[in-house]
């Protein structure tokens, strides 16, 4: 790609024009086209055209979204979308700043995809906080009815479709998308055991696809464009832009459209305008919270899909004296400096003279508040994640504290029915890793 | 004491019921309804719930316990959150916390004597970019520094006429 092109926005080609969120002024800008056409293929046809864009999930996992939808058995009778706007990895605001905005540009990625799943009920699953935010999308939603958009028919095609938009109500275990579909179901917020996989059997024992609100927004475009020229615009693997949440200590934070696999680096020192007062980068969060952090060092590196290589960091191995790269070595036992991944797009920016310690213990504190308590593993350990690392933060640690946060970390990842245990512990071993010696200050030096 | 929904919520409740393709499903949004109308969800607002949807009241219990929103002793008139997660904790939440805490006279998780204010400690709300954030009942307050503090509370206290 030519970098000095203009950059191409897509997901928010209308944010920061809030009257875009009417229907007719969306309309104008060329909105709910791609659904007239999306209306003329195939089912199979669009889901290829989303396969060929190597359009990837956008709220952390990065599953390919075309293979998800392709996972949905043909006799299946009853079909349904959700829509995961349960935005609630810190560091994250994407997805209420382009829904916000462009809430019909969800709209129609909603009745498009649920075109290509055979779906005709979808449900937006959106965090109880947002509460104007779920204003707006009801608003345009009731739009969408009334100018015939959904309803009994799809824009006069015999295909009735409705949107229904489900308040959570503060969990942050309802990202995790079959916790959502149990609380989507009136219930607790605990994951479920998979298999069975949502597409087979999810939303009220249906098959269902659980998509993150930017996957669905991109979808209009791909249909418009096509897959070949979304994917054309990524990295290999991981088509079109991204969508970044910026916050911390930037000069400029915000959310921004970038391009699959520009550099970190830039994305931190030109789009966000580097940093703030010309402080020095210290360290940085690249993908929400659980991702693991890198140094200043570091940053010089795509953000891409590939940012982590496919396979997932691999559980520790608690080996005496090697305790905090184990868990970023590949098999051939190499170190692996870089071990992270772009995650849900948020990217947390840290300046020199911040207290890694305190930082690592808010996050531990966050995990344990947020555990659901249904796995023994992350239940208990992330309470002892946040208490020892709260007491090294506090100056009451000793030295051998680090080596028990290692070991608690090694018994949650892995071990759990859901990846919050994994979220908890992979930015618990990033921090040793990267910062051990701050760990050890505090604990012989005190606070 | 057994409560029940007034004419304007029973329609609202009819309304979502309808939406879902059982009772179960629409347990979240009706706690919500109870909330409003209630204020908090004591046990006798939670098996209104229950007997509603025809469910058991140990599962609306169960449900209402899990999710942070649903308030289950009474909280004051205004309702002030605020986010101390990493990117509002790096752009100084801590601070507008201590500030809140000597404003209102109040620690976090309590409520003023006069019930104007509750004062929590809320996790990441999602407004990483606008860091520090408050949320007063429903409303957001972005990027809230100390200094701003007395200027919000004193613009709450004038909403309630004291």
């Amino acid at each position: 790609m030519d970098e000095k092109a203009k950059p191409v926005k897509i997901v928010t080609q209308n944010v920061g024009n809030p009257d875009a969120r009417k229907i007719a002024t969306y309309q104008k800008l060329g909105g709910y086209k791609s659904l007239r056409k999306a209306l003329a293929m195939k089912p199979e046809e669009i889901t290829e055209e989303v396969k060929k864009a190597n359009l990837r999930g956008r709220g952390g996992a990065g599953f390919p979204a075309g293979i998800k939808w392709g996972f949905i058995p043909k006799d299946a009778e009853t079909v349904y979308l959700v829509v995961n706007y349960d935005e609630g990895e810190p560091g994250t605001f994407k997805d209420k700043t382009i829904a916000g905005d462009d809430p019909h540009r969800l709209i129609e990625g909603i009745c498009i995809a649920s075109l290509a799943i055979g779906a005709h009920t979808s449900f937006i699953y959106i965090r109880g906080e947002l509460v104007e935010h779920a204003r707006i999308l009801e608003d345009a939603i009731q739009e969408a009815y009334d100018k015939r958009i959904i309803g009994k028919t799809m824009m006069g095609k015999k295909w009735p479709m409705d949107i229904v938009v489900h308040r959570g109500a503060g969990a942050y275990i309802c990202g995790e998308e079959t916790s959502l579909l149990n609380s989507l179901e009136g219930k607790r917020g605990w994951p479920r055991l998979k298999p069975p996989f949502p597409a087979v059997k999810g939303a009220f024992g249906e098959p269902t696809i659980v998509n993150n609100v930017e996957t669905i927004m991109n979808v209009p475009t791909i249909i418009e464009k096509g897959g070949q020229w979304f994917a054309d615009l990524g990295a290999p693997g991981d088509g079109g832009t991204r969508c970044v949440a910026i916050s911390g200590h930037v000069k400029l934070p915000g959310v921004y459209e970038v391009p699959v696999g520009m550099s970190l680096k830039d994305i931190i020192f030109e789009t966000a305008g580097g940093m703030r007062g010309g402080a020095k980068l210290k360290a940085v969060i690249p993908g929400g919270s659980s991702t693991p952090v890198l140094t200043a060092e570091e940053i010089d590196t795509d953000y891409a899909a590939s940012m982590n290589s496919d396979e997932k960091i691999a559980p520790v191995e608690v080996l005496k004296g090697e305790l905090f790269d184990a868990g970023f070595r590949d098999k051939e036992g190499n170190m692996l400096p870089l071990r992270s991944m772009p995650g849900s797009g948020a990217i947390i920016v840290m300046e020199e003279g911040t207290d890694m310690v305190e930082v690592c213990a808010r996050l531990m504190r966050f995990y344990a508040h947020e555990s659901c308590g249904q796995c023994t593993p992350c239940r208990e350990g992330t309470g002892w994640l946040a208490k020892v690392c709260s007491r090294l933060s506090n100056g009451d640690g000793k030295l051998e504290d680090i080596d028990k946060l290692a070991l608690i970390s090694d018994g949650i990842a892995s071990n759990t029915i859901c990846p919050l245990g994994d979220a908890a512990a992979w930015p618990m071993l990033g921090f040793l890793t990267k910062y051990r010696h701050e760990f050890e200050a505090r604990a012989r030096d005190g606070k | 004491m057994s409560l029940s929904f007034t004419e304007e919520n029973k329609a609202r409740v009819d309304r979502i019921v309808s939406l879902y393709p059982n009772n179960m499903a629409a347990c979240l949004p009706l706690l919500y309804v109870a909330q409003d109308q209630f204020g908090h969800l004591s046990p006798e607002a939670m098996d209104l719930v229950a007997e509603t949807l025809e469910l058991a009241p140990s599962h609306v219990y169960g449900v209402a316990t899990f999710y942070t929103m649903y308030n289950k002793k009474p909280v004051g008139q205004f309702h002030v959150q605020a986010c101390t997660n990493v990117s509002c904790m790096l752009c100084g939440a801590y601070d507008v916390m201590t500030k809140l805490e000597q404003v209102l006279g109040i620690k976090r998780g309590q409520t003023s004597k006069d019930g104007l204010f509750t004062l929590t400690e809320v996790e990441c709300l999602a407004f990483c970019g606008t860091a520090p954030v408050v949320q007063v009942n429903d409303d957001i307050h972005e990027l809230v520094s100390p200094d701003k503090v007395e200027g919000l509370i004193k613009e709450l206290r004038a909403k309630a006429g004291k």
